[in-house]
């Protein structure tokens, strides 16, 4: 039996991806060492969140099942940053791990041509540097034509809880042995990682009534272009905030030589955004107290996530500090906060494509690639996914730009700067964010989702109903004129706002700062939906700064155009400095913009290239 | 479409004839922005044409311009050049001009190189481009390198680093919008932090316009309590009886001044009345000239006494002076030291009446405006125009930010003026380290789940 796409891992970068070449109509095969843990969600209870839920936005228009699936496993939405600028705005949903997981699997088998087998992969079947398939660790062959590795902190992890270190994924799950150290010996580089989460308390022993409560918002709202919210605001479950002590700090600052950490005991890089509760208190010992939150794991268990609280101290020490905190006096820990170590490869060794630059037809995506968060990786998976099948099909691979996706971004950042620690996507690290933004990723993509063949006809139908709608919102405001009569000159003077001429277009109207379309709709009803309303003000009120990004933005694409060919000796290319030729050599840019980003790359060695490029190949041009 | 450049094309010395050419779509029309004679673009390529140089009405320059349109140019592109009269500092100020009207400053090679893009020159001649791209940047880095360490660079990365602070605590309130600890950064605490370091940027910008300063010259005031020695050092440093030197408090009246020269530059000295509150009208409008030309001059040098603590009258001055560049010159160096001065002082220690520490001042002031440099030809100089071209577009973008704080744009956007200008002022000092926000984000706040 011969497949077109061999998954190995079913976490949410595995899950999409195997979904997508599935639907792409390539016969794919996903192989999981727990059909139980599809999806699993090991660490927080949510899904979205700054910079995060955008990235949920544009998987969705890619035809992507992150958002579909959260829109229908959770019990609690919150819009981030409503009351800051456009850009920033980002969904965040309180997802429910039973339910989660239990939609994503389900998604799955409804999929055509998709299989699912248990197993765990120990090794590749290569010919020439290119995929043949896999080995599982009973010595099965399994053929496949590509390959995609999606096997998150499963590589060689370790657990740590002070000084013990167990061998073992999450859930004491067991980790693969031998798979890092093949790839090793195909020539990748691996590196070690750090990750860690919090204790989980039993419902029933937590004092609620000392901490406070944190609340969904009244507006429902969809990570999924194409469903409606489809919940009740008001019956969605609270979070709470509650914090740490004084006594909390000296117990920990007591017994800081116990946790893994600074005992000693961790060799992986951790991310600094995700510090250890040691870590805040070492690192930051001026600060009186630092915020936890409670969040609910699932509606079906007795669990809940105690955010902000991730250790890596012994048991005994973890339950005196739990106890330290108001309301948690008499808390009974359900699990134990752990820190994980894993094996990574250095996303430098990849292309843009997500394919690996050592063996032809193999990909990988995740926690692999050296990221941390479901979001990131659920991105990757689809992009891997969608760029298996277009190598199958011999077609160009989708590859984002950094003004298209923030998975443009994220890809980017991975295969040309690298990474020492898991990377997280931020908002700061987008310099186009002003375009890439949640309210227009079905502009933004799904167009490349109809082209590829990724989405389906009725999800192509909301594209072209929303670009209607588009348009005809835009011509509304722009022949709508404000009659200016008594009433409408009280509110205005009530709010202080300069009268307008009579018969000013609602669109000039909009361009004014302080006018909103929620201002305006006390004199007129607006006949459209709440997010054609938000786009399109969006895009008049900003005009004058996203006109601004865009001209950055062409700037930059027309480096952009400028390709590097593939087989480029930088050995030939005279007068380069030598950390830059070093660095391009590694990298090995496709195009002389993403060469711009390398740090080490000046703008000299960049003069130096093009005029390189231009007399060795610039002939037929 | 390519951006126009512009640089001065011959090495500039004083008096000589210079230069400044210009490549790109939008050549002629920034020039002739700036002309004053015929309407060049409706002059035939190819030709050339008398007239000014003006900046609003006032001429700076009378000048030969020569118009050559595209594709028979050196780069293929619309080529205008510009033969100024004026010497170093006019053809500073033109170019100058020419970058605040859209043009940007070329970078080491790039004319020849875009000549050698777009198929002017051959591959034999294009093996010289890259050596000359890299040895010109190579001379430049040293130069800029030089700057980062002096005193230009000292505030530059001061005020850098306050842009930073802000934009880590905006990308913190975006990223982490549920942590308390990081203080939200508002409208109105935005516009006042802003204020500073648009305040901080003019100062900048005034002492680092070396144009400026090789067509003016430096104002140096010398401020001081009655009798502590300010008319000696003028007469030292001008080498002549110019003030009146008494015992007797308060002599100096009227401000007197003195001209200099170092390196080649001119120095205005201007000696001032004592600062002290006093009922004498006659010296009391002495005292308030002082005040009024502590404000007016680039540098001030306040003389205080080595052995007398600092009193009130001393503070009110050290006060006054601090907004303004300035040194402290401390006399009387050989009685025993009894002042307490403020830290991070520019200090030079010297004696009125044996003259020592005179060389000391002028060396002083050689560094602090690079003057050492200003004599150097062509690169020194094309690398200043380049920091006020920096700098004046750091400051560009903080005016946007302002503007937009009115309109109540909010913060997050305002946030991309402040990057513009962060990354400008970056170029300035040579340093654009990528992931220096987010480290900075990580250190400063604690965040995470």
């Amino acid at each position: 039996m011969k497949y077109d796409c061999i998954v190995v891992g079913g976490g949410h970068a595995g899950c999409e991806a195997a979904h997508m070449t599935a639907f792409m109509g390539k016969k794919t095969l996903l192989i999981t060492m727990n059909t139980n843990n599809i999806a699993d969600m090991p660490c927080n209870p949510s899904i979205g969140g700054t910079a995060k839920g955008v990235i949920v936005r544009d998987i969705d228009a890619l035809g992507g099942l992150m958002g579909r699936i959260a829109d229908r496993s959770h019990f609690q939405m919150k819009m981030l940053n409503s009351k800051k600028g456009p850009a920033v705005r980002c969904l965040r949903c309180q997802a429910d791990k039973i339910t989660y997981p239990k939609n994503m699997l389900h998604a799955l088998k409804s999929t055509p041509n998709l299989e699912i087998k248990e197993g765990m992969v120990e090794d590749l079947l290569t010919e020439k540097n290119k995929i043949k398939g896999v080995i599982l660790s009973d010595q099965e062959k399994i053929e496949g034509k590509t390959l995609i590795l999606t096997t998150g902190t499963y590589l060689k992890s370790n657990i740590l809880r002070g000084d013990k270190n167990i061998e073992g994924g999450p859930h004491g799950e067991a980790r693969s042995n031998f798979l890092s150290d093949n790839l090793k010996r195909l020539g990748f580089t691996i590196q070690r990682l750090k990750t860690g989460t919090p204790p989980r308390i039993k419902t029933s022993s937590i004092d609620f009534s000392k901490m406070q409560e944190e609340h969904g918002d009244e507006r429902p709202y969809s990570f999924s272009h194409d469903i409606d919210p489809i919940y009740n605001p008001n019956e969605q479950q609270k979070c709470y905030l509650l914090y740490t002590n004084e006594t909390t700090h000296k117990l920990i600052l007591d017994n800081l030589d116990k946790s893994s950490m600074y005992g000693g005991y961790v060799t992986g890089i951790g991310p600094r955004y995700c510090p250890s509760i040691e870590d805040k208190i070492v690192r930051f010992n001026d600060k009186e107290r630092h915020q936890l939150f409670l969040e609910p794991e699932s509606l079906s268990y007795d669990e809940w996530y105690l955010q902000g609280f991730s250790t890596s101290m012994p048991e005994e020490i973890q339950e005196k500090m739990v106890h330290s905190l108001s309301g948690l006096e008499n808390a009974k820990i359900t699990k134990y906060a752990y820190a994980i170590e894993y094996d990574a490869i250095d996303p430098l060794e990849l292309k843009p494509s997500l394919e690996t630059k050592i063996i032809e037809n193999l990909f990988t995506a995740g926690q692999i690639n050296g990221t941390s968060g479901y979001e990131e990786a659920a991105g990757q998976g689809l992009i891997a996914g969608i760029n298996a099948v277009q190598k199958l099909r011999e077609q160009e691979p989708l590859i984002l730009k950094r003004n298209e996706s923030y998975l443009g971004v994220l890809i980017d950042d991975l295969v040309t700067k690298g990474t020492k620690e898991p990377y997280r996507m931020l908002t700061s690290r987008a310099e186009y964010r002003l375009v890439l933004r949640h309210d227009n990723a079905l502009l933004r993509l799904r167009k490349y989702g109809y082209n590829l063949g990724t989405i389906t006809e009725e999800m192509w139908t909301t594209y072209q109903k929303v670009e209607k709608e588009i348009k005809a919102f835009n011509v509304y405001l722009k022949e709508t004129k404000l009659e200016i009569n008594e009433d409408v000159k009280k509110e205005f003077e009530a709010h202080h706002f300069s009268i307008p001429l009579n018969k000013t277009t609602l669109f000039d109207l909009l361009k004014r700062p302080e006018i909103t379309l929620d201002f305006l709709s006390r004199f007129l009803s607006f006949p459209f939906s709440n997010d054609i309303k938000e786009m399109v003000s969006i895009e008049i009120k900003y005009e004058g700064y996203i006109k601004k990004t865009e001209k950055e933005i062409e700037k930059m694409l027309k480096v952009e155009e400028k390709q590097i060919p593939k087989d480029i000796d930088y050995q030939n290319v005279k007068n380069l400095a030598s950390e830059a030729r070093q660095k391009l050599e590694i990298v090995r840019p496709i195009t002389l913009a993403q060469a711009s980003r390398i740090s080490g790359v000046n703008p000299s060695d960049l003069s130096i290239l093009a005029i390189y490029l231009k007399k060795e190949y610039g002939k037929n041009e | 479409m390519e951006e126009t450049i512009a640089a001065i094309s011959t090495s500039v010395g004083t008096g000589a004839i210079s230069i400044v050419r210009l490549s790109g779509k939008e050549a002629l029309m920034i020039v002739n922005k700036l002309f004053k004679g015929p309407d060049l673009t409706k002059v035939d390529s190819h030709t050339i044409h008398y007239g000014f140089i003006k900046e609003n009405e006032e001429l700076i320059d009378e000048v030969l311009v020569s118009i050559m349109l595209a594709p028979k140019t050196y780069t293929t592109e619309d080529v205008v050049e510009i033969n100024c009269h004026g010497g170093i500092a006019t053809t500073n100020k033109i170019l100058e001009l020419l970058l605040k009207n859209g043009a940007r400053l070329a970078e080491p090679g790039e004319f020849t190189k875009r000549a050698f893009l777009n198929g002017r020159i051959d591959l034999i001649e294009a093996e010289s481009v890259s050596d000359l791209i890299m040895s010109k940047s190579d001379k430049q880095r040293t130069l800029a390198l030089n700057g980062v360490n002096g005193r230009l660079g000292t505030i530059v990365k001061k005020i850098r680093e306050t842009l930073l602070n802000l934009i880590a605590n905006i990308a913190v309130n975006i990223d982490y919008p549920e942590y308390e600890d990081a203080i939200e950064v508002t409208q109105d605490y935005l516009n006042k932090e802003l204020a500073k370091i648009k305040n901080d940027l003019e100062i900048l910008l005034k002492n680092a316009s070396i144009g400026e300063i090789i067509r003016n010259g430096i104002d140096v005031a010398l401020v001081g309590r009655p009798n502590v020695g300010k008319s000696s050092i003028l007469n030292a440093l001008l080498n002549e009886e110019k003030a009146i030197v008494t015992d007797i408090s308060g002599t100096t009246r009227d401000v007197i001044e003195g001209k200099m020269n170092l390196n080649g530059i001119q120095i205005n000295l201007i000696d001032t009345a004592g600062i002290r509150e006093t009922k004498d009208f006659v010296e009391k409008i002495g005292v308030d000239k002082s005040k009024e030309i502590i404000e007016k001059s680039d540098l001030v040098i306040l003389v205080l006494n080595n052995n007398e603590k600092l009193n009130a009258n001393d503070l009110e001055l050290l006060e006054k002076v601090k907004e303004r560049t300035h040194i402290l010159f401390i006399n009387k160096n050989d009685l025993e030291s009894n002042i307490n001065l403020p830290e991070d002082a520019t200090v030079v220690y010297g004696n009125t009446m044996t003259l020592d520490g005179m060389e000391a001042l002028k060396e002083k002031i050689i560094e602090m405006y690079q003057l050492d440099q200003i004599a150097l030809k062509d690169l020194t100089y094309l690398s200043n125009a380049r920091q006020i071209d920096l700098v004046s577009k750091s400051l560009n973008h903080l005016k946007e930010a302002l503007l937009d704080i009115e309109k109540n744009i909010p913060v997050d956007m305002i946030e991309i003026h402040l990057r513009n200008a962060f990354d400008n002022l970056g170029k300035l000092i040579g340093e654009c380290y990528e992931d220096e926000l987010i480290d900075k984000l990580f250190k400063n706040f604690c965040l995470g789940k």
